[in-house]
C-alpha cells in the first residue's frame, strides 16, 4: 500500500531513519498507511503522528498502530504549534501539493527540521522519455499524464535553487536509484531525492 | 473476520442489574446524598485479569440499555446495538462491555423521580444539579464494585464522549483508551441557547410546579415536547432533513390551519409525543445543565492543553462533517490539545450526511474504524 508502488520497504525510508535522532518527535505529512512512522517507531523509538486525508489510509494507520490525524495538507498545519516537532517529513508528496512553497514553509514553522523526498524529474530515464516525445512513466512516477496527482514535479537542481533563494539550509542530501546511493551526476543519474533541511541560522 | 463488514450478532436478551451504594455521595455543587442506586447492563465476560472491560457512557436521552433486547419487550433494542455485540466493532466475544444509567437519570438510577430515603417523597426539585464530573465519579464506584481497576476503554458519543474525556482527566490511571465521538470541549453560546429554550419550555409549563409535579399526578408534557423538538432539530443536518422530508405535505394539500401541513411537523410531533411519554422533565433539565457546565479548560484559564495534561489514555477522536451541533472544528480543538501534550491520538473526520446523530447510525467507514481501533485495544490487553 505504499504510495508509489515500490512495495512495503520504500528506499527512502532507510535514508530517513538514518537521519532521525532516537526518541525524537516526528510529524509525517501524507503518511499513507503509516508504514514510515511504524518503521521509525521500531528503529528509532520516535513519538510520531501522521496526517492523512484518505479514509482507507486512516484505517490502515489504525491497523498499523500509528497515530494519525485526518486532515488536508492543502489547508496548512494550523492545528500544530510553532516548532512543536523535531522533524516534519513530506515523503513523496511534495510533487502532488497545489502549493508546494507554502507546505515547505509550514514544515519549517512546525518542525525544527524538515525531510522531503521527491522523484527527480531530471533523472536520465525521464529525460529520455521526454526526448522521445512522451511524459515519463516509471517506478517513481507511476502515473500517466491524464491520471497523475503530480502537479509540481521538479529536478534536484530546481529544488536546490529553491532552497538557496529562500535561505533554506540543506543539512544532508541523499540521491537514490533502485535503492542504491548515487554519487556522481545526481541530477542525471538519481531517480529519487531525499533532503534534510532546516532554517538558515 | 471479513474486514469490510461487521454484521455480527445481537447480544440477545439482557437483564438490567442494580448496584446500591450506601456511602454518601458529594456532588460538585456541594450537595450530598446518603445513598443511591445505579442501573447497569453488561455484555460479554470479564477476563481473568480484569483487563477487557469497556465502559459505554450515554448521551442526553439514552440509558444503560446499550445493546440487546429484553425478554418482555423484544422491540426495545439497545441504543448502540449496531456497534456492540458478538462479531460487531466492539466485539463482546472479546470485551466485557458495561452500560450504566447516570445519576439524575430517569431509567432506574437514582434521580429526581426516585424516592428520597430521607423524606420518603420523590426528590423532585431537591435533586442536585449534576455535572459530568459527578457522573464519572459515580461510575468509578460501579467499576470498583465490578472489580475493574482499569478499563480497556471508556467510550461515548456527544455527552457520552464528554464523560470519556473527563475520565482521562479525573482518573487517568483507570483507562487505557478513550473514544471521544462527536464531542466538543465545551458548549458554544448557540448550544447553550438551544438548551435554554428547552429548559424554558419545561419550566414555564403550568404542570411543572417548580419541579415537584410527581405527587400532583401531572407531568409537564407540553414543555417536554417542545424541548425535545428543539433538541431533535439540532441533531439532524439541514441536508438530512431536506432528503428525508423536504417540503412533503402530510395530506397532499395545504390546510390553511395550524394542524400539520408538512411531514416534518408530523415527524417532530410524533418524536415529541414519544419522548414525553417516557422521559422525565426534571432529568431533562439537569442533563441540559450537565452539558452547559462541561468545560474542563475553565479551571485552567481556558487552556484545554493544561486541562488535558493529566490524561494518560490513548485517544480515538471522531467527528462527522455535517454535525453542526458539535462540529469537526470542536473535535480538532481537543486533538490539538492532545498533540500539545504529546499524547497518543488518532483523529478521523467521517464524511457522513446525518449531522450530530451520525454517531448512532450505521456508517461503514465509521464502524470499520471503531472495529480496527478495538482490535488494537484487544491485542494490547490480551482480549
Amino acid at each position: 500500500m505504499s504510495r508509489n508502488g515500490n512495495g512495503m520497504q520504500r528506499p527512502d525510508f532507510a535514508a530517513i531513519a538514518e537521519w532521525v535522532r532516537p526518541e525524537s518527535r516526528v510529524l509525517d505529512l501524507g503518511c499513507g498507511d503509516g508504514t514510515l512512522l511504524k518503521y521509525l517507531k521500531r528503529q528509532r523509538g520516535i513519538v510520531g503522528y501522521g496526517i492523512e486525508i484518505d479514509d482507507t489510509r486512516i484505517l490502515a494507520c489504525v491497523r498499523n498502530g500509528v497515530n494519525v490525524i485526518q486532515g488536508d495538507l492543502e489547508r496548512g498545519l494550523s492545528d500544530f504549534g510553532d516548532h512543536s516537532f523535531d522533524y516534519v517529513i513530506l515523503s513523496q508528496t511534495l510533487q502532488a501539493m497545489k502549493n508546494s512553497e507554502r507546505i515547505i514553509k509550514e514544515m519549517l514553522r512546525v518542525g525544527l527540521e524538515g525531510i522531503v523526498t521527491f522523484p527527480n524529474f531530471g533523472y536520465w530515464k525521464n529525460r529520455l522519455q521526454i526526448a522521445r516525445g512522451h511524459m515519463p512513466v516509471s517506478d517513481n512516477l507511476p502515473y500517466e499524464w491524464f491520471n497523475t496527482p503530480n502537479v509540481h514535479l521538479c529536478t534536484i537542481a530546481d529544488f536546490e535553487r529553491f532552497c538557496r533563494e529562500r535561505r533554506i539550509r540543506v543539512v544532508e542530501r541523499k540521491v537514490l536509484t533502485h535503492g542504491k546511493t548515487v554519487g556522481v551526476w545526481p541530477n542525471l543519474l538519481g531517480a529519487l531525492a531525499v533532503y534534510h533541511f532546516g532554517n538558515d541560522v | 473476520m471479513d474486514e469490510n463488514k461487521h454484521i455480527g450478532q445481537s447480544v440477545g436478551i439482557v437483564t438490567p442489574q442494580v448496584a446500591k451504594f450506601t456511602e454518601p455521595f458529594t456532588f460538585k455543587c456541594g450537595a450530598v446524598i446518603a445513598d443511591y442506586e445505579l442501573v447497569y447492563e453488561t455484555y460479554g465476560m470479564l477476563n481473568s485479569d480484569h483487563s477487557n472491560a469497556v465502559l459505554v457512557c450515554h448521551a442526553l436521552n439514552a440509558s444503560h440499555h446499550v445493546a440487546g433486547t429484553y425478554a418482555d419487550d423484544p422491540g426495545n433494542v439497545g441504543w448502540w446495538d449496531n456497534l456492540i455485540g458478538p462479531g460487531k466493532p466492539v466485539d463482546t466475544n472479546r470485551f466485557f462491555v458495561i452500560g450504566v444509567n447516570n445519576l439524575g437519570g430517569c431509567h432506574g438510577s437514582t434521580g429526581p423521580k426516585s424516592i428520597n430515603s430521607g423524606t420518603g417523597k420523590p426528590w423532585g426539585s431537591q435533586f442536585p444539579v449534576v455535572t459530568v464530573e459527578d457522573w464519572v465519579k459515580s461510575q468509578t464506584r460501579l467499576a470498583d464494585r465490578l472489580g475493574i481497576p482499569q478499563f480497556a476503554a471508556v467510550m461515548g458519543g456527544s455527552l457520552g464522549a464528554m464523560q470519556s474525556l473527563q475520565w482521562t482527566i479525573s482518573y487517568p490511571e483507570r483507562l487505557r483508551h478513550a473514544l471521544v465521538i462527536a464531542c466538543a470541549p465545551n458548549l458554544s453560546a448557540q448550544n447553550i441557547a438551544f438548551n435554554e429554550i428547552a429548559r424554558q419550555a419545561i419550566i414555564t409549563d403550568p404542570d411543572f410546579h417548580g419541579g415537584d409535579y410527581y405527587e400532583r399526578g401531572v407531568t409537564p408534557k407540553r414543555g417536554l415536547r417542545v424541548a425535545r423538538m428543539v433538541g431533535h432539530v439540532t441533531y439532524l443536518s439541514d441536508d438530512e432533513m431536506a432528503n428525508k422530508f423536504g417540503r412533503q405535505l402530510k395530506h397532499g394539500k395545504l390546510n390553511y390551519s395550524f394542524d400539520t401541513d408538512f411531514q416534518i411537523e408530523s415527524y417532530l410531533r410524533y418524536q415529541a409525543d414519544k419522548f414525553a411519554e417516557y422521559f422525565d422533565a426534571n432529568t431533562y433539565l439537569r442533563i441540559t445543565k450537565v452539558l452547559d457546565y462541561f468545560d474542563p479548560a475553565f479551571e485552567h484559564g481556558g487552556d484545554l492543553t493544561r486541562a488535558l495534561a493529566p490524561a494518560k489514555a490513548a485517544f480515538l477522536v471522531v467527528s462527522f462533517t455535517t454535525d453542526w451541533r458539535f462540529s469537526p472544528e470542536r473535535s480538532r480543538e481537543i486533538v490539538s490539545a492532545l498533540l500539545d501534550n504529546r499524547g497518543d491520538v488518532t483523529y478521523a473526520e467521517i464524511d457522513a450526511p446525518h449531522g450530530h446523530d451520525a454517531f448512532l447510525l450505521d456508517d461503514e467507514r465509521y464502524h470499520r474504524l471503531v472495529a480496527a481501533y478495538f482490535d488494537r485495544i484487544g491485542v494490547e490487553v490480551g482480549a
